[in-house]
C-alpha cells in the first residue's frame, strides 16, 4: 500500500521567540469589565504575570496593565482577543517603544542584628528606597522602579531573609518623545 | 411619553427589532415579562425544557438569518440555557437571550433560584448584560440586538432582575446612533484592506492548483452568489466545511464536498496538494485540518474573516483580508476581472487530477438487499424530498452521513452544531427552522441517542401542529464513539450500548405524534412517503438500522491528511485498515 501514500510534506513552521510584553488596554470603565479580560486570560490557558488597573483622565475610562510571556503568535492572539472584547477601547502592544515603566514594592525583611541593619541602609540608600516602618527585629522598604531594579534589589536582600513581599504588578506609560516619532513616520 | 414598566419596555424592544417569535420557558423571575407577552402582537413558543427552546431560537436563527430570541427564569431556566448558548456561540448564531434573575436587593444572598448567569455565561456568549437600573434597559436590550446580528454574529445575554421588569419609567426607545455611541470600542470591520485584496488576486493568477475553502462565514453574509462567479470565473474547485453545506451547489462539476475528518477522499487529496488555498469564512478548525504542520503543505493561504481573532489563530496565512466574505468578494472579483487570465487552460491539468480522484473513490457505501444501511436511508429522504428540505442533525455517525449523503443546493439548508458537537441539537433546532420557514420541509436526522437528549419537545411540536419529520438513524449505539472504540481502542465497546430504547412508534403515539418504523431496505421509501403525507403533527419513523456501519474516509483526530482511512479490510480490527494517499 505504500506507493499509494502521499509524500510526506510539512509546512514551513515561523520561528519566534518566547519574550516579556507590556500591554496597555483602554476599556469602558463598566462593572464587570475587569473580570472578562482575567477570564478570558484563565479561558484561554494564557499567563498573566501582572495585571494593574486604574481610572484614567477621562471619564468611565480605565487603563489595565498587562504582563505576560509568549512567543509572536501567542502574544498576537492575546491582542486580538482583547480588542475582540465589546467593552476595549484601544490595545496597544508597548514592549518594543520606548516606555516608561515603574512597579511600588513594600519588602518587610529580617533585621535584628546591627550588621544587618547597616547593611540593608546601604542598599536602601544606593536603590534609592525609603524605610518606611521599623521594629525591633524587621525593616518595611518601599521601592519603585522598573522590573530589573526591583528583582535586583529582592535578590540582595533575600540572603537577609524575607518576611513578605507585596508588589503592585507593572505600570508604565509611552515616552512622549517616542509619541513624536511615530507621528512623523506615519 | 407614559411611564411603563419594565416588562413592557421588554416587549417594545422585541418588536423595534421586528422579533416575530419568542422561544421559552417562564418562572418566578420572568413573570412580569411572561405576563406582558400574553397580550403582546407576538408568537409566544412554550418549550418543554429550556435547553430545547435555545436550540429552537438557534434554529430559527440559521434557517432564516434573523436573531433568534429565547426565554428564561433565573437560576436553573438560566442553567438550562448553557448549552443552548455554547452551540450558538461556537457557530456564531445570532441570539438573544433574556433572563430572569432575583431582584436586585437580593442578589448575592443566595437567594431562592439565584445563580451568578452573567458569569457563567461570560465565555459562552458574545457578550452579556445584567441590568441594575431600569433607565439602561432599553438601551442594554437593543445593544444586545446590534452586538448580536452584527460583525461576526453570536448569542448576547441579557439578565433582568425581577424589581427592575416590575418598576416604571418614562423612556424614549433608543436609537441606532444610541447604541452605537454607547459602544465606543465596537467597530467591526466590513471593507476589506485593498491593497490585500491586490495581493490575493495575483495569488489567485498565478496558481497552478487553486482550492477554495468556504466555511460558514459564507453564508452568514450571505456570498453563496459570489462564492460561485468566483470559483466559476478563475475555475477553482471548492470545498466546503459542515458549516457552509449548499452555500455553494453539491452537484455543481466544481464542487469538492465537505473537507477534514469525515471528508472526501477528493475534497482532503485537493486540499493537501493545492499551491493556493483560499479561506473564506472559515476558521481551520482542528476537525478540518487534522495535523495543522501537514494541512495544505504547500499552499499559500490566503484568509478572508470578518473576525481579525480567527485570522493566523491556528495557522498563519500569507494574505489576511479582515473583512465582511461578500464584500470582500465582490471586490475581489472587479480584481480579478481588470486582468483575465485564460483561465481555462490554466486550471486544465488541475481540474483533471481532480476528476481522477473522484473516480477513484467517490463517496460510497455497501449496499445490502436484507438490513437497512444508514447512508441508503440518507439517499432516499434526499430522494423523497427532492433535494429541497431543510435538514437538521443531531451529532454523530448520522450527522456525517446526513452531511455526506444529502446533497445541498442552498445555504441554510443544513443545520448542525458543528463547533460544540452538540447532542441533542437537532430536533428542537427543526422546530425553530419550521417555525421560520413554514414554507419548507423540515427533517430532523437524528440519532438514537441524540434524539432521546431532547426527546420531550416533541410534544412542542404537537401543540403547535408542526409537521416536522424526524428521521431516527437507530444503530442501537452511540455509534460514533462506538467507531472510535473499535479503530482506536482494541473495540472495547465501553458504555455505548443503547440496546435499551423506549419503543419510538408508541412513544410517537404517546406524546400525540405519528409513529412510523422500517426494519428493512425495502420499506425505506415507503415509510418517509408515508411521512411526507402528514401535515398537521410531527412525525417519527424509526429506521432500525446496520448497528455496526462506519462513517468513512476517515482521518484519525490529530492525523495527517496522508493517513486518512478509506476503508477497514475487516470489521471490529483495528490494525487493519489502511492509509492511502
Ligand atoms: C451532549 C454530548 N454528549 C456526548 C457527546 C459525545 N458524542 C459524540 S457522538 C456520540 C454518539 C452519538 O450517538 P447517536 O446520537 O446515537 O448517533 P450515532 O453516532 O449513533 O449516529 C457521543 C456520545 C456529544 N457530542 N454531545
Ligand atoms: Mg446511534
Amino acid at each position: 500500500m505504500s506507493e499509494n501514500i502521499a509524500p510526506l510534506k510539512v509546512r514551513p513552521q515561523p520561528k519566534t521567540e518566547v519574550r516579556k510584553h507590556i500591554i496597555v488596554v483602554r476599556v469602558q470603565h463598566n462593572f464587570g469589565v475587569l473580570t472578562r479580560i482575567t477570564s478570558l486570560f484563565a479561558g484561554r490557558g494564557y499567563n498573566i504575570e501582572s495585571l494593574t488597573v486604574g481610572k484614567t483622565n477621562e471619564p468611565n475610562v480605565a487603563r489595565i496593565t498587562i504582563v505576560v510571556e509568549g512567543d509572536e503568535r501567542i502574544i498576537e492572539q492575546i491582542i486580538k482577543q482583547l480588542r475582540k472584547l465589546v467593552e476595549t477601547l484601544r490595545v496597544r502592544d508597548i514592549t518594543d517603544v520606548p516606555h516608561i515603566e515603574r512597579e511600588l514594592v513594600l519588602i518587610k525583611v529580617h533585621a535584628g542584628e546591627d550588621k544587618a541593619r547597616d547593611e540593608i541602609m546601604r542598599l536602601v540608600n544606593i536603590f534609592r528606597a525609603k524605610i518606611v516602618d521599623v521594629s525591633p527585629d524587621t525593616y518595611t522598604i518601599e521601592v519603585t522602579g522598573g522590573s530589573e531594579k526591583i528583582n535586583a534589589f529582592i535578590d540582595l536582600l533575600r540572603p537577609f531573609g524575607l518576611k513578605d513581599i507585596a508588589r503592585t504588578g507593572t505600570l508604565a506609560l509611552v515616552r512622549e518623545s517616542a509619541k513624536v516619532k511615530e507621528k512623523l513616520q506615519e | 411619553m407614559p411611564k411603563k414598566r419594565g416588562a413592557d419596555i421588554v416587549i417594545d424592544v422585541l418588536l423595534e427589532e421586528n422579533t416575530e417569535i419568542v422561544f421559552g420557558l417562564p418562572g418566578g423571575a420572568i413573570m412580569e415579562v411572561y405576563d406582558a407577552l400574553y397580550k403582546a402582537p407576538l408568537k409566544n413558543i412554550l418549550a418543554r425544557h429550556e435547553q430545547a427552546a435555545a436550540h429552537m431560537a438557534d434554529g430559527y436563527a440559521r434557517a432564516t438569518g434573523k436573531v433568534g430570541v429565547v426565554m428564561a427564569t433565573s437560576g436553573p431556566g438560566a442553567t438550562n440555557l448553557v448549552t443552548g448558548l455554547a452551540t450558538a456561540y461556537m457557530d456564531s448564531v445570532p441570539m438573544v437571550a433574556i433572563t430572569g434573575q432575583v431582584p436586585t436587593h437580593y442578589i448575592g444572598t443566595d437567594a431562592f433560584q439565584e445563580a451568578d448567569v452573567v458569569g457563567i455565561t461570560r465565555p459562552i456568549t458574545k457578550h452579556n448584560f445584567l441590568v441594575t437600573d431600569i433607565k439602561d434597559l432599553a438601551l442594554i436590550l437593543r445593544e444586545a440586538f446590534y452586538l448580536a446580528r452584527t460583525g461576526r454574529p453570536g448569542p448576547v445575554l441579557v439578565d433582568i432582575p425581577k424589581d427592575i421588569t416590575q418598576q416604571e419609567y418614562n423612556y424614549k426607545m433608543p436609537t441606532e446612533k444610541d447604541v452605537i455611541d454607547a459602544l465606543p470600542g465596537y467597530k467591526p470591520h466590513y471593507e476589506g484592506n485593498p491593497v490585500q485584496i491586490k495581493k490575493a488576486a495575483e495569488l489567485i493568477r498565478k496558481a497552478k492548483r487553486p482550492v477554495l475553502y468556504v466555511g460558514g462565514g459564507a453564508v452568514i453574509s450571505g456570498a453563496s452568489e459570489e462564492v460561485r462567479q468566483l470559483a466559476e470565473l478563475a475555475r477553482i474547485p471548492v470545498t466546503t466545511t459542515n458549516m457552509a453545506k449548499g452555500v455553494f451547489d453539491e452537484t455543481h462539476p466544481l464542487a469538492l464536498h465537505m473537507l477534514g475528518m469525515h471528508g472526501t477522499y477528493y475534497a482532503n487529496m485537493a486540499v493537501y496538494h493545492s499551491d493556493l488555498l483560499i479561506a473564506v469564512g472559515a476558521r481551520f478548525d482542528d476537525r478540518v485540518t487534522g495535523k495543522i504542520d501537514e494541512f495544505a503543505p504547500e499552499a499559500k493561504i490566503i484568509h478572508i474573516d470578518i473576525d481579525p481573532a480567527s485570522i493566523s489563530k491556528n495557522i498563519t496565512v500569507d494574505v489576511p483580508i479582515v473583512g465582511d466574505v461578500k464584500i470582500v468578494l465582490q471586490k475581489l472579483l472587479k480584481e480579478l476581472q481588470k486582468k483575465p487570465v485564460e483561465w481555462v487552460s490554466a486550471r486544465e491539468s488541475w481540474l483533471k487530477q481532480i476528476e481522477k480522484w473522484k473516480e477513484k473513490h467517490p463517496l460510497s457505501y455497501k449496499q445490502s438487499d436484507k438490513i437497512i444501511k444508514p447512508q441508503y436511508v440518507i439517499e432516499e429522504i434526499y430522494k423523497v424530498t427532492k433535494g429541497e428540505a431543510i435538514i437538521s442533525a443531531g451529532v454523530g455517525q448520522h450527522q456525517m452521513w446526513a452531511a455526506m449523503f444529502y446533497k445541498y443546493k442552498y445555504p441554510r439548508q443544513f443545520l448542525n452544531s458543528g463547533g460544540l458537537g452538540t447532542m441533542g441539537y437537532g430536533f428542537p433546532a427543526a422546530v425553530g427552522a419550521k417555525f421560520g420557514r413554514p414554507d419548507k420541509t423540515v427533517f430532523a436526522i437524528e440519532g438514537d441517542g441524540s434524539f432521546v437528549m431532547n426527546m420531550q419537545d416533541v410534544i412542542t411540536a404537537v401543540q403547535y401542529r408542526l409537521p416536522i419529520k424526524i428521521a431516527i438513524i437507530n444503530n442501537e449505539f452511540l455509534g460514533m464513539v462506538r467507531q472510535w472504540q473499535q479503530f482506536f481502542y482494541d473495540s472495547r465497546y465501553s458504555s455505548v450500548c443503547l440496546a435499551v430504547h423506549p419503543d419510538f412508534v408508541k412513544l410517537a403515539e404517546a406524546m400525540g405524534a405519528v409513529g412510523l418504523r422500517a426494519t428493512k431496505p425495502d420499506e425505506v421509501r415507503s415509510v418517509i412517503e408515508k411521512a411526507m403525507e402528514i401535515n398537521d403533527r410531527p412525525v417519527i419513523m424509526d429506521f432500525v438500522v446496520d448497528r455496526e456501519e462506519n462513517v468513512l474516509p476517515m482521518v484519525p483526530a490529530g492525523k495527517s491528511y496522508r493517513e486518512m482511512i478509506l476503508s477497514p479490510k475487516q470489521k471490529g480490527e483495528a490494525e487493519t485498515m489502511y492509509l492511502v494517499g
